[in-house]
């Protein structure tokens, strides 16, 4: 369907970076602690106190923005960014203002379903600051007062800001998931959107061409997406409100000052907050406590190399060397580093990657989504589910028979072969099979004389009779054999 | 007058500073000096010298990644004017920030 408007969205992440300790103090960074139980008197605030960075939360930061294809200055300060807000208690954010750490980067995002064309989505910019406390309101309960807790003060956070290069809500998800998966592979965060260790704020105008010319409405930016199909929603909803509001009103871009929406989940509505302060109202200065980082080469040399092969290279390899389609690559890559190695170590033990990939996607995934568990926990090594893909290529068991043999190897952690002797599978050799066809088709003769007139749909009734007699046998070569013979006594 | 009264009344507002209409009379007058003392430093001649960030010449101080003991939180809500048996409290604060 073809809008009349364009749609430019520009996304802000902040990641909590895997560290255990705070940025600027060692209090603990872990998450669901009791409130105020993780403070001490750098991240509350109080006078006297200095902040000193933490080396991994710069080294993580670094790898990140190395990753993002980003430009890494060889300088980089923090800069105070003044605010009032309770869960706030310096009265200042420690951030980054003019220096960031990195810059002008990217990040490729495709689609495997090829909803729209594969594209680069800039990064403006990546920077390490500190998180804020988290306030509490019980409004329902009519309590007069907030309730603060200062646990979550100076987190760790990078800020990776996108360029507003995404045309629809499908590529600000396709990015979100890309990221995310890639912070995943870097191992520099958890994400967890639920813990807040991810969080997406979205920017978001149109661009309508008119007779008079090309206009765009005023930007947006939307909060408070607890998932990425929540921001898919919200933007969906956005684009909408944003055309209705034009119609109605002809308010473009610079007739009113930026303003910030909240998504509703429930109602699925995005609503009006308060209007965002002007940038310069938050008086950044150098923060007098932190001294810069000159990063130097050999530092931005060794985050590159700790790296390791990245989703969008990993994706690459396993079509061209294994021959799997995007499509399944896509899925084995998004499970994660584990499970791509888990992958490789299937298709070279069975010898054929497309079977893997089957076998993986439909009957392991599956049990992995049952249990909720990951790759790691699976019990069914690389090597023996090969080996039984590798059984079932050769004919010596069928795909159904074979999914049983999984079960079974599930169950008590035997090797296929162990697996097939315990079930009571043995493989018919190809005289014992001979035999079993000859005698099914000297006891059914009304069956030969329907083939020998040409009906060979007639064969369906002894293949049943076969897999009766012995449940191993593998129909195909029961019909081949059956017909062989057949065919010989003519 | 380098700074307008408007510039100070929006700068205390930003500080959450009252003051009265004779407290911004003065605040204008008292900025205005100080702001034209420090104006004295652009007469130096600054051609070819870079902008510094810190006034130490030093970079990259770090410390490891180590969590160590943090306060007992008895001792952290101590100060706190308002309080419960865990949180700090304070006036309500609604709607995302």
């Amino acid at each position: 369907m073809n809008k009349p408007y364009t749609t430019i969205i520009g996304l802000e992440v902040h990641v909590q970076l895997a560290t255990r300790s705070k940025l600027f103090c060692s209090c603990s960074t872990r998450f669901g602690s009791p409130p105020n139980t993780q403070t001490c008197p750098v991240c509350i605030g109080m006078p006297g106190t200095l902040p000193v960075m933490n080396r991994k939360a710069f080294e993580l930061s670094l790898k990140t923005a190395v990753a993002l294809n980003c430009e890494i200055p060889r300088f980089t300060k923090w800069d105070r960014k003044q605010y009032y807000y309770p869960d706030l208690p310096k009265g200042y954010q420690i951030s980054q203002f003019d220096l960031p750490l990195s810059q002008n980067g990217y990040l490729p995002i495709s689609d495997s379903k090829n909803q729209f064309e594969p594209k680069r989505i800039g990064i403006i910019r990546a920077h390490l600051e500190e998180d804020a406390g988290k306030s509490m309101h019980d409004e329902a309960a009519g309590v007069a007062d907030s309730r603060i807790d200062l646990n979550r003060c100076g987190t760790p956070l990078l800020e990776i800001v996108s360029e507003p290069d995404m045309r629809s809500p499908a590529e600000a998800k396709a990015y979100l998931t890309e990221l995310k998966l890639l912070l995943n592979y870097l191992e520099v965060s958890d994400c967890n959107m639920q813990e807040g260790s991810l969080r997406v704020d979205a920017n978001i105008n149109l661009h309508i061409d008119t007779p008079e010319g090309k206009i765009a409405t005023p930007i947006v930016e939307v909060k408070n997406m607890n998932s990425f199909r929540a921001v898919e929603r919200a933007l969906e909803y956005e684009a909408k409100r944003q055309y209705e509001v034009w119609q109605e009103t002809g308010r473009k871009l610079g007739d009113v000052p930026k303003s910030t929406h909240g998504w509703d989940e429930q109602a699925q509505v995005t609503r009006e907050q308060r209007s965002k302060e002007e940038s310069s109202d938050y008086r950044y200065f150098p923060d007098p406590d932190l001294v810069p980082v000159a990063t130097t080469d050999e530092q931005i040399e060794r985050a590159r190399a700790s790296l390791g092969e990245l989703p969008a290279a990993l994706r690459t390899r396993l079509e061209q060397t294994y021959n799997i389609t995007p499509y399944d690559s896509d899925v084995l890559v998004n499970q994660g580093r584990d499970m791509v190695e888990y992958y490789i170590e299937v298709a070279d033990a069975c010898g054929d990657g497309k079977p893997a990939s089957n076998w993986i996607q439909q009957d392991v995934l599956r049990t992995l989504g049952e249990r909720q568990i990951g790759i790691a926990q699976y019990g069914v090594s690389a090597k023996a589910l090969g080996e039984l893909i590798g059984l079932v290529k050769a004919g010596k068991l069928t795909t159904s028979r074979g999914r049983e043999v999984l079960a079974e190897m599930l169950a008590s952690g035997k090797s296929a072969e162990e697996a097939m002797k315990g079930m009571g599978i043995e493989h018919l050799d190809e005289s014992a099979l001979e035999d079993l066809c000859r005698e099914l088709l000297n006891a059914n003769p009304r069956i030969v004389a329907e083939v020998k007139e040409g009906k060979q749909k007639a064969i369906g009734a002894l293949i049943g009779q076969a897999k009766k007699k012995n449940p191993n046998v593998n129909p195909a070569r029961v019909r081949e054999i059956c017909l062989e013979l057949i065919e010989k006594e003519n | 007058m380098p700074i307008s009264r408007e510039q100070v009344e929006k700068v205390s507002l930003l500080g959450r500073l009252l003051f009265s209409d004779n407290e911004l009379d003065k605040m204008t007058c008292q900025l205005s000096d100080i702001l034209e003392y420090m104006d004295l430093l652009a007469e130096v001649d600054t051609e070819g010298v870079e902008p510094m960030a810190h006034a130490l010449d030093i970079s990259d101080v770090f410390r490891d990644d180590e969590v160590r003991p943090s306060l007992d939180r008895e001792a952290a809500l101590a100060g706190a004017p308002h309080r419960d048996d865990e949180c700090y409290l304070v006036p309500a604060v609604l709607g995302e920030l």
